[in-house]
């Protein structure tokens, strides 16, 4: 479980986020979900330490996150990040060896880690030697999402992980996590501004608007007519564009 | 030409050994410091200014003036740890060298290194804090082999700069592949100074190209060129320095010489002298007039020779003139009680300053005295070595003689003489003792006020040596032994443009024409 209280952050532009209240129930999948600027980037990252807040506290099944330095409670948590930031000196196995290199494992426990996750994101074994530069910009966010994995951490923080794929791939991948979110038992945290994205695949749906958490619930909450002004409108578009695909579907059909 | 090439190829093994030293240590130390100090610069801003500038501006110092400045320097550092800790250390030579090309090299790899390492992408550096590395873990594994191009270059570019900047350690004393280019100057072999050019060139070429192929291998990702270039770098610097391992040690003895013709010559002399006698000897050339009573004192060289009036003025700092005799006398005493040196005795030639003049211009003009010279001196240019016109000589002159020159000129001594033979200067400041003078029939002007003072050429010993039987023996012989024609005669055969000698075969020649004559009584 993650507990975020109190916790709030002032960026010398006079920006501002916060305070923040969130549960995260263990095994949860919650999307923070928002446009760009509200926040949601800094709140995902406050709670692994990335930035550092001015006021507030996370604390991680108990434990208050500083209690242990930050690089040792990173290493529990897998991180994806939006630019990806794969490392370019290094092959695309060796990036995903870093997590579980860095967690003191044996190398042949490493190498057959690397080859399961490079068949968990269906990349043929032979990518594992090319350099990052050598990939498209969907296998570089698939590879990111393995190095994340790799060290076999309870949580996964994830910034826009399917950001840069294109529709058919972005589903599937989304799918195939999920599915992988629920065998592993994952504690899932992922920021996006793709409502349908988040309604599909999360099971609690977090709204950020201007650095402050304007509604939370369950993706049929946020869809319901008792939602807040705000959500509704949010939700608005999406619904819309679904009435009207129906209708180009029954059209079709009538045909 | 081929004599010379061969006598030049010689000293090759000594030179670069020496060189390649110099170099290798100075780039060693210089990333030893550079490098962490620019991991802390490319951390905080703080650090990144002072470092930079400070790198920066050490290299606004012209960098012979840098190895200059750090002779009196580590001097009085060694004064002070000798009065602290009873032990100081050698100010002279290598140290200096190092510690100068050390901060010379340092601005390239500082600033690269700080660039290559804030140059990481910052969603790379993020992406390993996110991974769990600490920041020692993220420097290693992410930026330095990331930054590890830029870095290299910069380390090529120390590297071209430490070797050029090394021959200029030859004047503070180390020997370098600059011995051929400064001695090469000053007795007109441009042969040598054409091969230490070449020699420092082509090491330089050589070393460029090997670090660049390693900096295209770590740009490449391709290891093998990083380790051919880094194999290659090893084997040819050991095989460089390999003739530093099998000279056994340093030599029993050091001689000072200045730099010129006749220092090199009785340098030499001494030095055969004492191999004679079964020791080994080390030459120091080319050490700067100001620097080399210091390094005597200090024990740094044994002996060398000095001039009486240039000891009498500078180093006591005197004004008057009480005749020669006097003045060796003040001085064998003055020098022993003030630095435990002692003034051996004079070779018997005088090396004096004096204003000397083409003898169809003398003649023209009517000039044979610096008295007469005084009327016509404004309309006349008056060349001079590099150090004359700070010399309380010539303050003695001028205001003896009220000497007013339309225009002064500072030269090299060779090519001082060349601007007096062209017309390009009426007077030039000539040595008494110099084979020119006679070679070229010049006018020496007469010192009827004596102004100048006596310049007797004196041996001086190092406190530490005053009582050594064997340098004693090998070297008061020399005393009284060598008149001022034999000296013009063996100045005159290293100088000369046709059947130059070098300085070691010139003293032993000088040598032989001494040991026909009687024992030196006195």
């Amino acid at each position: 479980m993650i507990a975020v209280r109190g916790l709030t952050r002032t960026f010398d532009g006079g920006v501002s986020i916060g305070p923040l209240d969130l549960t995260i129930e263990a095994g949860a999948f919650t999307a923070i979900l928002g446009g760009s600027g509200s926040g949601k980037t800094t709140t995902l990252k406050m709670i692994n330490g990335l930035v550092t807040p001015d006021a507030g506290q996370v604390a991680i099944d108990g434990r208050p996150a500083g209690a242990e330095a930050a690089h040792l409670l990173r290493r529990r948590i897998g991180y994806v990040f939006q630019e990806v930031g794969l490392f370019p000196h290094l092959s695309v196995a060796e990036n995903i060896a870093v997590g579980p290199r860095l967690a003191g494992w044996e190398k042949p426990r490493i190498a057959e880690r690397v080859r399961e996750l490079l068949a968990l994101i269906a990349l043929p074994p032979d990518v594992g030697a090319r350099l990052p530069a050598a990939l498209s910009g969907g296998q570089r966010q698939r590879v990111g999402l393995a190095r994340a994995l790799a060290a076999r951490p309870a949580i996964m923080l994830m910034d826009e992980p399917f950001g840069a794929l294109d529709p058919l791939v972005r589903q599937a991948l989304g799918e195939d996590y999920l599915a992988l979110h629920r065998a592993l038992g994952l504690t899932t945290v992922m920021v996006t501004h793709d409502v349908t994205e988040a309604l599909l695949l999360a099971d609690k749906v977090v709204v950020m608007s201007q650095g402050r958490i304007i509604a939370e619930g369950t993706p049929g909450e946020m869809l319901s007519d008792r939602a807040d002004p705000a959500v509704r409108e949010l939700m608005a578009a999406p619904r819309d564009q679904a009435r009207r695909l129906e209708a180009l579907a029954a059209e079709g059909r009538g045909r | 030409m081929s004599d010379r090439f061969a006598a030049a190829a010689r000293l090759l093994p000594d030179y670069l050994s020496q060189h390649v030293l110099l170099s290798l240590c100075a780039l060693i130390l210089g990333l030893l410091i550079s490098l962490p100090l620019a991991v802390a610069a490319s951390r905080s801003p703080k650090i990144r200014w002072p470092a930079l500038f400070g790198a920066s501006l050490v290299q606004t110092i012209p960098s012979l003036a840098l190895l200059a400045l750090f002779y009196p320097l580590l001097l009085a550092i060694s004064a002070l740890a000798k009065s602290w800790f009873g032990h100081g250390f050698a100010a002279l030579g290598f140290l200096p060298s190092l510690l100068a090309l050390t901060l010379y090299s340092m601005l390239p790899i500082l600033r690269n290194t700080v660039a290559g390492i804030t140059g990481v992408d910052a969603a790379v550096v993020e992406a390993a804090d996110g991974m769990g590395m600490t920041r020692a873990q993220r420097l290693v594994r992410v930026e330095l082999p990331l930054a590890a191009p830029v870095i290299m270059a910069g380390v090529r570019t120390a590297a071209v700069w430490t070797i050029g900047a090394a021959t200029l350690a030859t004047p503070v004393g180390q020997t370098s592949l600059g011995n051929y280019i400064f001695s090469g100057l000053q007795t007109e072999n441009w042969v040598a100074v054409l091969f230490g050019c070449v020699a420092s060139a082509v090491l330089a070429l050589a070393v460029d190209q090997l670090l660049g192929l390693m900096e295209s291998g770590l740009a490449r990702r391709r290891p093998w060129r990083v380790w051919v270039g880094a194999i290659a770098l090893a084997l040819g610097a050991a095989a460089a320095l390999s003739p530093l391992a099998a000279g056994s040690g340093r030599a029993a003895y050091r001689i000072g010489a200045k730099n010129f013709s006749e220092q090199y010559i009785l340098a030499q002399l001494m030095a055969r002298r004492l191999e004679a006698g079964g020791s080994s000897v080390a030459v120091r050339d080319d050490l700067g007039s100001a620097t080399i009573y210091r390094a005597l004192a200090a024990g740094e060289i044994d002996a060398y020779v000095d001039y009486s009036g240039t000891l009498w003025a500078n180093v006591l700092h005197r004004t008057d003139n009480p005749g020669r005799g006097a003045v060796l006398a003040g001085l064998k005493t003055a020098l022993a009680r003030r630095d435990g040196v002692v003034l051996l005795g004079p070779l018997g030639f005088e090396n004096a300053y004096a204003l000397a003049m083409r003898p169809d211009r003398s003649a023209a003009l009517g000039v044979t005295s610096l008295d007469s010279l005084a009327p016509k001196a404004p309309d006349l240019t008056l060349g001079s070595d590099l150090e004359f016109l700070s010399r309380p000589e010539w303050k003695a002159v001028q205001s003896a003689y009220g000497l007013k020159f339309r225009k002064l000129v500072s030269y090299q001594p060779t090519f001082m003489y060349r601007a007096l033979a062209d017309g390009e200067v009426d007077v030039i400041s000539a040595f008494s003792s110099d084979g020119r003078i006679a070679a070229e029939h010049l006018v020496v002007l007469t010192d009827p006020r004596h102004a100048l003072p006596p310049y007797d050429a004196v041996i001086l010993i190092s406190p530490r040596r005053a009582h050594d039987a064997r340098l004693l023996a090998a070297l008061t012989p020399l005393i009284g032994a060598i008149d001022v024609a034999t000296m013009r005669a063996a100045n005159l055969s290293v100088d000369r443009d046709r059947d130059k000698l070098s300085p070691a075969a010139a003293a032993a020649a000088l040598a032989r024409t001494l040991k026909t004559r009687p024992p030196a009584r006195r």
